[in-house]
């Protein structure tokens, strides 16, 4: 808790300039990184981070100083060489996306990694240092490095903002935005330098391996959330930045702990908890809606059969025994069990001893899906000549469907009909 | 003695990672390799903290399951929760590297792994890592053995199984048409590929095992239009990036592996420049 | 018109699919005669292709079932021959000709064994069949559109099926290569096989076709072609969309319906 007070007060400047920096790099990467998710090339952004590192070690090789403003003109260079090898290889050769993709990443690393261990062996004293780049050092933010990088970030928010209209339609439609008449291919060389940057600055933080994660996963979580890209920007900004300031507390509060892969996990925390709890999209939220839909049509089957028996009774609210249900349909005993006591609680059906009876409310409700059942069977031969004997399963899923308004367009068009193929009546509106 | 065990040592996985990358880049499923040789790490992690080594078979194959995990982890967002492949693969990969980072330096003094090893491994130390008999005398290498054991493992799966494998990559709907489960040879491939990047971890490290899969692979398929040929060569160009590798290694005093994967660089460099210019 | 045969060589039954959980294919329900050969006719997005490949269990169904000379698909699978759209695959494959007709014979083959000699003389004469027999060892991506589809169905061939299932055949074929097709499919049909081919040009259909299923989201009609192919039952194939139809379909797939419930 100490630590806590004493991080969010930032009572030692230093957290301040730290927590500053992840959150700026962190928003620039997941704003970015919407852009490339949408294009559906998130992993470029995979391919940049790895193609920066030979750029980094040749600018240094040159010019052998560490000015971070050095340090990130030779990434800049490399990470773009990168992306033009890769296009130029899918547009020349039979070698599909994904080789390009990886054989790009791979290849580049590898020759960084080389220069690297070069540099280090070599026994140049001021190389200690360079190798932040491989897993990040956001704790290292600080003085010129951290002006340097800030400035790059807040650059490639500016640039989002301005051509924010121009890049969604680029990366949504680029056929249409060609058509209109938009510079497709500099907006393109616009964005793609703009990835490039946010890359470089990214690494600083979390380092070549785990910056893909900076730029993909806010956006693919923040995905769950909305449809609208300005609220996914809005929101992948929120979660990097939430990741940004977490990663650097927890590695304050435990100095062992590495700042950037922690974002990372955090950033893929809240990823994964989008992927299953996401109002709307999430998989648990699907699952529990799929279970609630067979509640549903448990209930307006059970509803149904009553209504059927009551037909066949010309009673519709003699009471029933729960197993002459069966006689209607082939319900298991679990289900009626379940299915009964929850109309039961809802006012549908009431209790009569051993046997139930419908209320007035469940004889409507039953009244409705029965009616919706044989309407449907109707349009089914009607329309889409299917046989009689044949409709009965089909109108079983779809009697659960048919919303009012297409109730009535139903009725019109099959010119408001008494009688289904099967010459039972269907049952008035009202 | 101590070049000829590296460059060896190089050779066996290169081969073994050409062989099942010519398959990777067919499948269209480069990628997936690329997110297996990242997220197997938390696995080699704790095999290490358990036993120290991953010498273990059993070490080996746990730490490979996690691999699979993986796959079907990626198939599992895409399909159940609509991600799109991109970004499944993305999300999926960096947050168990993630993890294997997380746990390397939390435990950074008990297990002899740390980050460097992670990005490109140690080829240079498996000529003194060596493995004994029961009777205590030295038998050879300890990752020569265990390499030798992976890739005549695939050889043998290939060989055995080619039909299977030709016919699942090549053609799917028929493939299932005709009753060959083709996930079921989507998981055995990716299970092996999951195997050879633990083993070769020690050795060329998580990530350049991905060059060795991908770039002799995509070098044999610019110049052959024969599957056969494409093992052979991309195997080829496997032992050629190890051995001029090692060179270029020892005269710049770099990584080997970093080193070789250079070397394949160049030698898909030299086969792309060679089908354009024939265009 | 639908008409219902005795002893059908394939049998669908109130077959209902959907496509990312839109129902595409509304309870198809038709029987094809031994022998037959049949054209699958309809718009495009009518489900021609799905039908097949859901007939090959490709593609889960939500309700409904297919039989194959009144059996199971997985215990006639030997008896049965698909031919995938020609770009289903990848041309750049690195594989020979002969490698890929080969394929035929895998199922007969099964797990450990290699092609034999037997295989690969089915293989050659197969190649003949089609004209492709000089074309054996040549490479895949070298051949032609037309050529490809000729390496298809000699695959189909080898398979010494009984009825065979051809998803879009004859498109972007030379005039020559459908002609050479659609001979070999009289020649097989007249044999007692049966043929089933989704098919879009309606110029050729009372030519090729002596059985004629007109397909769209529903099954309009399925007999003979003479009493099928009408312009009044092609006009209701193609002409007016059923929009409640569709309506009811996106209500299934919004509102998560697309399993049919448990009975």
């Amino acid at each position: 808790m100490e630590t806590l007070v004493e991080f969010f007060t930032f009572e030692y400047p230093n957290i301040k300039y730290v927590v500053f920096g992840t959150i700026l790099l962190s928003i620039s990467s997941a704003v970015v990184g919407c852009f490339t998710f949408i294009k559906k090339k998130s992993l470029v952004g995979d391919v940049v981070s790895h193609a920066v590192l030979p750029g980094i070690c040749i600018s240094f090789l040159a010019s052998g100083s560490k000015d971070p403003f050095l340090l990130i003109i030779g990434a800049f260079i490399s990470g773009w060489i990168s992306i033009v090898v890769m296009d130029a290889i899918i547009r020349n050769t039979k070698i599909k996306e994904d080789a390009a993709t990886g054989l790009a990443l791979s290849v580049f690393f590898g020759v960084g990694i080389l220069l690297m261990t070069y540099i280090q062996h070599s026994g140049n004293a001021s190389q200690s240092g360079l190798d932040t780049f491989l897993f990040g050092k956001a704790a290292a933010l600080v003085g010129v490095d951290l002006l340097a990088f800030s400035i790059i970030a807040v650059i490639v928010l500016i640039v989002v903002f301005l051509f924010y209209k121009e890049f969604k339609l680029v990366s949504f439609d680029p056929q249409f935005a060609k058509v209109i008449g938009l510079p497709i291919r500099r907006l393109e060389i616009v964005l793609t330098s703009i990835t490039v940057l946010a890359v470089v600055t990214g690494i600083q933080a979390v380092g070549v391996v785990l910056m893909a994660a900076m730029l993909i996963t806010p956006a693919a979580a923040a995905r769950f959330w909305t449809n609208r890209l300005s609220r996914m920007l809005v929101i992948a900004s929120f979660f990097g930045a939430f990741a940004g300031i977490s990663g650097a507390f927890i590695s304050y509060s435990t100095p062992s702990m590495p700042t950037g892969p922690w974002m990372v996990m955090i950033l893929s925390i809240i990823a994964l908890f989008s992927f299953f709890f996401a109002p709307g999209k999430g998989i648990v939220v699907n699952q529990w809606r799929r279970f609630k839909i067979q509640r549903q049509l448990l209930e307006e089957n059970l509803l149904k059969a009553f209504f059927k028996i009551g037909e066949g009774n010309n009673d519709y609210f003699k009471e029933i025994e729960a197993n002459d249900l069966r006689l209607a349909r082939a319900f298991s005993s679990g289900q009626l069990n379940k299915g009964l006591r929850k109309l039961n609680a809802n006012g549908y059906v009431e209790r009569v001893g051993s046997a139930w009876r419908l209320s007035k409310e469940g004889h409507d409700k039953g009244k409705r899906i029965t009616r919706l059942h044989r309407l449907w069977e109707l349009y089914l031969t009607k329309y889409l000549r299917i046989a009689p004997d044949h409709v009965h399963e089909d109108a079983d899923t779809i009697e659960h469907v048919i919303t009012p308004e297409l109730e009535s367009r139903l009725e019109q068009l099959l010119d408001y009909p008494t009688a289904d193929p099967h010459q039972s009546t269907i049952p008035s509106r009202h | 003695m101590d070049a000829f065990i590296i460059i060896l040592t190089g050779s066996l996985v290169a081969v073994s990672c050409a062989l099942l990358g010519s398959f990777l880049v067919l499948r269209k499923m480069a990628m997936i390799g690329d997110a297996i040789s990242h997220s197997v790490l938390p696995g080699i992690v704790i095999a290490f903290l358990l036993v120290g080594s991953l010498q273990s078979a059993w070490m080996i194959i746990g730490a490979g399951l996690i691999g699979v995990l993986t796959t079907f982890l990626i198939e599992f967002f895409h399909q159940k929760g609509k991600l799109q492949t991109d970004a499944s693969i993305g999300v999926t990969f960096t947050w168990l590297f993630a993890l294997g980072v997380i746990l390397v330096t939390y435990y950074a003094g008990n297990a002899h792994i740390d980050q460097d090893c992670i990005l490109h491994g140690e080829i240079a130390y498996v000529p003194i890592d060596l493995m004994y008999d029961d009777a205590g005398n030295a038998i050879g290498p300890k990752a020569v053995i265990v390499l030798s054991v992976v890739l005549t493992l695939i050889l043998l799966f290939i060989t055995v199984f080619y039909k299977e494998l030709f016919i699942t990559t090549f053609d799917p709907d028929f493939a299932s048409a005709i009753g060959i489960s083709t996930s079921k040879w989507h998981y055995l491939l990716m299970g092996l590929v999951s195997l050879t990047t633990v083993a070769s971890f020690e050795s060329v490290g998580a990530i350049l095992v991905v060059a060795l899969l991908i770039a002799p692979a995509s070098s044999a398929y610019l110049i052959t239009r024969d599957l056969k040929w494409m093992f052979l060569l991309s195997s080829l160009f496997g032992i050629i990036s190890s051995f001029f590798g090692y060179w270029l290694s020892y005269a710049l005093d770099g990584s080997i592996a970093g080193a070789m994967v250079t070397i394949s660089g160049v030698i898909f460099g030299i086969c792309y420049i060679v089908t354009v210019l024939k265009k | 018109m639908i008409q219902q045969v005795e002893n059908p060589a394939l049998e669908i039954h109130d077959l209902t699919v959907s496509y990312d959980k839109k129902p595409v294919l509304w309870g198809v329900d038709l029987t094809i005669p031994k022998g037959a050969l049949c054209g699958i006719i309809g718009p495009n997005g009518a489900g021609k292709s799905t039908l097949i490949k859901s007939i090959m269990d490709l593609i889960p169904l939500n309700s409904g079932y297919v039989k194959l000379f009144d059996q199971e698909l997985d215990d006639v699978r030997k008896k049965i021959s698909y031919v995938p759209q020609r770009e289903s695959v990848d041309w750049d494959f690195p594989a020979s000709v002969l490698d890929v007709v080969l394929m035929g014979r895998y199922a007969q083959l099964g797990l450990f064994k290699r092609p034999r000699k037997a295989d690969r003389d089915a293989a050659l004469s197969a190649l003949e069949m089609v004209g492709m027999d000089k074309y054996a060892k040549r490479q895949i991506a070298q051949l032609s559109g037309g050529q490809q589809q000729r390496v298809f169905l000699a695959r189909a061939l080898t398979q010494n099926a009984d009825i065979y299932f051809l998803d879009e055949p004859f498109a972007g074929v030379d005039a020559a290569t459908e002609k050479a097709i659609i001979q070999i499919l009289k020649n097989l049909s007249s044999e007692g096989k049966t043929i089933v081919v989704v098919h879009h040009d309606l110029q050729s259909v009372e030519t090729y076709f002596n059985w004629v299923i007109l397909l769209n989201l529903r099954l309009v009609a399925s007999g003979p072609t003479s009493d099928v192919f009408t312009p009044q039952l092609l006009e209701e194939t193609y002409g007016g969309k059923l929009t409640l139809l569709s309506e009811v379909g996106e209500l299934v797939k919004k509102g998560g319906f697309h399993a049919r419930e448990k009975q």
